[in-house]
């Protein structure tokens, strides 16, 4: 699960790590009066308006109402013309920026809309750095991974600068230790300050990655002010779906309006499900069997629609709310159910897609193909329904009858 | 012959909810040698099982199955009572990597966990806990282990076994299942297969199975299913470069994938351009394992490897 880098400031500064000031609106002049505040209590006149959405590349990004606008803006119109200009000028970018459309490289040409600003006070920079901590598959361990090339993309720093990517390995029964925060400072090229306010801001980070469950916390960049603080200038956390039942706060963090509203239809079902641009709608039992139909419908010549794994228990209810999901998407020109039955038997698998086609109805083609327990009496009830539907003999035949049918 | 699990495994199970007791009678039905179940309210009291064997399961059987399988407060009393040398998992996400913990720390050689939905961070430090004390995790989010009429640990469907000489390893259970069925009806049948799960963080790996076929006699050949995310397919095909002396099959699954989504596993996403499909395809071919272009074709590139083998 994403959230706003708003809220994942607020939640750094719960956990002690330090960020700047500032206050989230979803008006223009609400965020001219949070600019105003913001400067009257850090007596700093600079001021930054930044998009909030669920993708990186804000900075660069640009509206496709103002195409030469970008999603974060630095006023500075304070320094000279005092309140009353960076007033004007915050309330003049709010206007433009709400409610537009920013795209950036991980937004897709569609782009997002910007329904909420966060204003943030202005900060004197010395050094940008890179920060994260995520986890290390080939260890099962947390890792937290730092270089000095903030405001790079950490895989371009990887592919590029691979020496310039420190690491130290997290053991999760002792957590980050003092000697391992300390030589991740030292290799930033901190010093004197600077180095004992970084190393506690990577413990304070390694420490809310356990509390929070995070998938991951990108700090990108991480500063060092003129002054020798150190703090997230931006921040990025991800939650690890498995844990999320025990952390409701984040939870209630969730925008809907961010996410795909077949996703979260489908995550109501119990069902796991991903839109992609094809026509072939797939139902599967089980993850990789999904994606292997998915991918068989490709190695064919077609292009699926969906990626759907109703997993190894589905009712008849399940079954039919998948159909729904599946039958609501105008690309899908057919659909290709695949079953291994294991526990789930296909007798119930064939009742279930019997029914939903009764209820939904049906408009493009389906293929079936059921193998494993009680097969012969899932196909018997597929072939006395009456319904238009194309048995399979195994999965490649399915595939390409589906693909064949769609065209 | 065959790795992990045998005639001789005595297992006990720990979570005996609905999942856990539905999965457990199956596991009587087929033969599999059920010794006790785990369940601290429940201390003193006992499970009956009863119904038609699986005809599938372990030979020599009357038709029918009755039996009292004894529940006792923790692990390490169920093995001082039994002698239990396996444990399998159904324990709900919330509290399984505590029972994986409670499995370790009572010695249990072989510990099987099937549950899905186990926070990441839990398995973090029931992996860390397990170091050094000379247990072995299967899992968590797997089908688990099967030998052929010998012994049935988890939740596969056991009719579509049949005894053989491939070993089985795969990170999806329905994939799984599909290579099994195949390798059933072209007559090669399996030594033993093994769920090693779907989870980013598991016990047993691609390359601790491989070196587990590769010094079972009776293991011929391997066939492994993997996917997208981390790199457990390209550390498997450094190692088989390295010491495999038997043919490897293979199939990945997840070659159409969108990078960034998580498919249904926890475990299978691309991030970073890093873990796919492309990459570990790549890496097993060049390590001279047959890699199937489709799941429907595993059965036959078992074989084709079989025959580039030798066999």
């Amino acid at each position: 699960m994403k959230i706003h880098e708003y809220q994942a400031k607020e939640l750094m500064k719960g956990a002690g790590i330090a960020v700047p000031a500032g206050a989230m609106v979803t008006s223009a002049s609400d965020a001219a009066d949070a600019a105003a505040t913001l400067v009257a209590e850090t007596g700093n006149p600079v001021v930054v308006v930044k998009s909030q959405i669920h993708a990186g590349g804000r900075g660069k990004g640009r509206f496709i109402e103002h195409p030469d606008l970008g999603g974060v803006n630095v006023v500075l119109d304070g320094i000279d013309g005092g309140v009353d200009a960076t007033r004007a000028k915050v309330k003049q970018l709010a206007d433009q920026m709400l409610g537009s459309t920013l795209v950036t490289v991980q937004t897709g040409p569609e782009g997002k809309t910007v329904n909420r600003l966060y204003i943030e006070q202005g900060i004197d920079i010395a050094t940008e750095l890179y920060v994260a901590v995520l986890l290390d598959r080939s260890t099962s361990r947390n890792i937290i991974m730092a270089s000095t090339e903030g405001g790079t993309e950490i895989e371009v720093v990887a592919e590029a600068t691979p020496e310039k990517i420190l690491k130290e390995e997290i053991d999760p029964a002792f957590g980050l230790l003092d000697f391992q925060s300390a030589a991740i400072a030292a290799g930033l090229g901190l010093e004197g300050p600077a180095a004992r306010n970084g190393a506690r801001f990577l413990k304070a980070l390694a420490a809310a990655a356990v509390d929070l469950d995070t998938d991951m916390i990108e700090i990108n960049p991480l500063v060092v002010t003129t002054d020798g603080r150190v703090m997230a200038l931006d921040g990025k956390m991800s939650f690890e779906a498995n844990a999320l039942f025990r952390h409701p706060r984040v939870v209630s963090l969730r925008d809907p309006s961010e996410e795909d509203a077949a996703e979260a239809e489908a995550k109501e079902f119990g069902l796991s499900f991903i839109k992609l641009d094809g026509s072939i709608g797939c139902m599967v039992n089980g993850a990789g069997l999904a994606m292997a139909t998915m991918d068989i419908i490709k190695y064919v010549g077609g292009e699926p629609a969906n990626f759907l794994d109703v997993g190894g228990g589905a009712d008849k209810d399940q079954i039919a709310a998948a159909f729904k999901i599946i039958t609501a998407d105008p690309n899908v020109k057919g659909i290709f159910v695949n079953i291994f039955g294991g526990i789930m038997r296909c007798d119930t698998i064939a009742e279930g897609v019997v029914a939903a086609v009764h209820e939904v109805g049906l408009d493009v083609p389906l293929v079936v193909r059921l193998e494993g327990t009680n097969v012969e009496l899932g196909k018997q009830i597929i072939n006395e329904s009456g319904l238009n539907v194309v048995s399979a003999e195994d999965m490649k035949d399915g595939a390409v009858k589906i693909v064949e049918l769609a065209k | 012959m065959s790795v992990l699990v045998n005639k001789e495994t005595k297992v006990l199970v720990q979570g005996l909810g609905k999942t856990g007791r539905f999965h457990t009678d199956k596991a009587v039905a087929y033969g599999t040698n059920m010794v006790a179940a785990v369940h601290p309210s429940r201390a003193g009291e006992s499970e009956s099982f009863s119904g038609e064997v699986d005809p599938s399961g372990v030979e020599g059987r009357a038709d029918s199955y009755t039996a009292e399988l004894p529940i006792f407060r923790s692990v390490e009393a169920a093995v001082d009572a039994t002698g239990a040398n396996a444990s399998v998992i159904y324990v709900p996400p919330p509290f399984a990597a505590d029972a994986i913990m409670e499995a370790g720390d009572a010695g249990v050689p072989l510990i099987i966990c099937v549950t899905e939905g186990i926070p990441v961070a839990d398995m973090v430090v029931a992996k860390r806990f397990l170091e050094g004390r000379g247990v072995r995790l299967v899992g968590p989010n797997c089908p688990g282990v099967i030998t052929p009429r010998e012994c049935k640990i988890g939740i596969m469907p056991g009719y579509i076994h049949t005894p053989g000489k491939i070993g089985v390893v795969s990170r999806s259970g329905t994939l799984t299942y599909e290579a099994v069925h195949q390798l059933t009806l072209n007559g090669l049948g399996q030594t033993t297969a093994i769920g090693i799960g779907g989870d980013p963080v598991n016990g047993t790996n691609f390359v601790d199975c491989l070196s587990l076929f590769n010094d079972d006699p009776d293991t011929k050949g391997v066939i492994m299913i993997g996917e997208i995310g981390g790199t457990a397919e390209e550390e498997a095909a450094d190692w088989i470069t390295a010491h495999m002396t038997k043919p490897v099959a293979g199939f990945i699954a997840g070659t159409s994938a969108p990078p960034g989504k998580r498919m249904g596993h926890a475990g299978a996403i691309i991030s970073g351009g890093k873990g796919t499909a492309v990459a570990k395809i790549e890496a097993l071919e060049a390590a001279g394992v047959v890699v199937a272009p489709t799941p429907t074709d595993m059965g036959s590139a078992m074989m084709q490897a079989m025959s580039a083998g030798g066999l």
